[in-house]
């Protein structure tokens, strides 16, 4: 029963529809986390995913999600590859994802990655609710590596924001 | 089949795959050594030794940091210090998956199952946490030394220690912006925080010079590795600047004596050893 996953174009449909274990509102699509996706000539999936962090402990979920939707989709045989280089930036987020983001309560990344000098100054973060530009950033570790902790001035609720990488 | 040579049992192949699930999740679960990269190439011994040094001197921090978790000076910390442990755990694990290629043993078998002489950190890292500003200054030192070389280590010619390079070259970035605003807002904050942030230096400064120790080692890496000693100009000039602007004085002190490449260690890091090992050897083979 492999029929419905027949192309490259299909493995990598599939695969989008798994999403991160913690920002459910976003595909490993929609983050870059998927990088490739392949039928090979023996029927083999073979996917490609790289780590947001390297420390991400997201990765090993991601992975057995990945097997399993093809699994119950009818393919057996799921190969997923892990890659570091070329290494993840937030840069690599769609749009869509971004827009996704910020509707599920969490500041999207802004601006693009880079590093200059040693005391990193960040564009102005939009407050996901109110959308005030007036936040402040209270610490820049958050509930998971990928995140930092804001607060608004104006509505005065706390948010995370997906930081820069 | 004749005598046997049968080690006594402390043996580490005796616990074979028992000691390399140790940590697994459920069996199967977790990254294996060959998930890293696509079917790597295995690092000559020389990489290997250079990995396992590498990977050390992070895993060692990890540990360490960790212990903040819970005891942070405010909430935010604690995220902080312990965001920053799990980075660099990930960067242990990258490092001493690829070693393990060579020398035969998976991540788990490198960090539970060898014994102090067997690490290759240096001294640095295993020092004790200290107060929150032993803490921020070991995190100053460190990140700035470790932002410098794998900025220089994107371009080994080894492709795998480049690819971990880069990866954690990004996350570093945000250790030593963490380490350098805590260090400027103790060193001129009050007198209190301002002595005590010049009595962490202090403590934490004699442990420098190791850093950039040069053996033999990387006459033989070449391109694959960086000599550190090529990064001391520009730490001393960055560290200085950070310093400086904290109102703090570089401290003139003799060195420690070093040896940890060597696997010559301080009398702490059998402690952490003991507390970061002890699950893994009370029960072979557990999961959880």
């Amino acid at each position: 029963m492999t029929g419905n996953i027949a192309t490259d174009a299909d493995v990598l449909a599939l695969a989008a529809t798994v999403n991160d274990p913690e920002i459910p509102v976003l595909s490993i699509k929609d983050l870059g986390i998927l990088r490739d996706g392949r039928v090979e000539a023996d029927g083999t999936v073979r996917l490609t995913i790289t780590p947001t962090y390297s420390g991400c402990p997201a990765m090993d979920a991601i992975r057995d999600d990945l097997v399993r939707v093809f699994q119950d989709a009818g393919h057996e045989k799921v190969e997923v590859d892990l890659v570091l280089a070329p290494a993840w930036t937030t840069d690599w987020m769609t749009a869509e994802g971004k827009a996704k983001l910020a509707e599920y309560g969490i500041a999207p990344p802004t601006g693009k990655a880079g590093h200059a000098s040693p005391v990193r100054l960040g564009l102005t973060v939009k407050c996901p609710r109110c959308h005030s530009l007036s936040t402040r950033e209270m610490s820049r570790f958050g509930s998971t590596s990928c995140k930092a902790l804001y607060v608004c001035q104006e509505c005065h609720e706390p948010f995370d924001y997906f930081k820069v990488l | 089949m004749t005598a046997t040579h049968a080690s006594p049992d402390h043996s580490l192949d005796s616990f074979g795959d028992a000691a390399a699930s140790a940590t697994r999740v459920t069996p199967g679960n977790a990254l294996r050594p060959e998930d890293i990269a696509v079917r790597p190439d295995k690092p000559s011994d020389d990489v290997a030794e250079y990995a396992l040094r590498l990977g050390d001197d992070s895993l060692i921090l990890a540990q360490r940091l960790s212990h903040w978790i819970s005891r942070g000076p405010e909430l935010e910390e604690d995220i902080a210090l312990g965001n920053i442990a799990l980075d660099l755990l990930g960067h242990a694990r990258s490092f001493l998956i690829y070693a393990g290629h060579t020398l035969g043993r998976s991540e788990d078998d490198l960090a539970y199952w060898r014994e102090e002489e067997e690490f290759r950190s240096a001294w640095l890292f295993e020092q004790p946490n200290g107060d929150f500003g032993v803490t921020i200054a070991r995190q100053l030192i460190v990140s700035i030394y470790q932002h410098l070389l794998y900025s220089r280590l994107v371009n080994s010619s080894d492709t795998m220690i480049a690819a971990i390079s880069a990866k954690a070259l990004k996350e570093v970035d945000y250790h030593r912006d963490h380490a350098t605003q805590w260090t400027l807002r103790l060193g001129d904050g009050t007198e209190e925080s301002h002595e005590r942030m010049q009595a962490a230096l202090e403590f934490v400064w004699p442990y420098v010079d190791e850093l950039f120790d040069e053996d033999a080692l990387f006459e033989r890496l070449g391109d694959a590795g960086v000599r550190p000693s090529t990064l001391r100009e520009q730490f001393d000039a960055e560290i200085a600047a950070v310093i400086d602007e904290a109102t703090l004085s570089l401290p003139a002190l003799p060195r420690a004596m070093g040896g940890g490449r060597r696997g010559l260690h301080t009398e702490h890091l059998g402690y952490l050893l003991a507390e970061m090992q002890v699950l893994a050897r009370k029960h072979p083979g557990a999961t959880w």
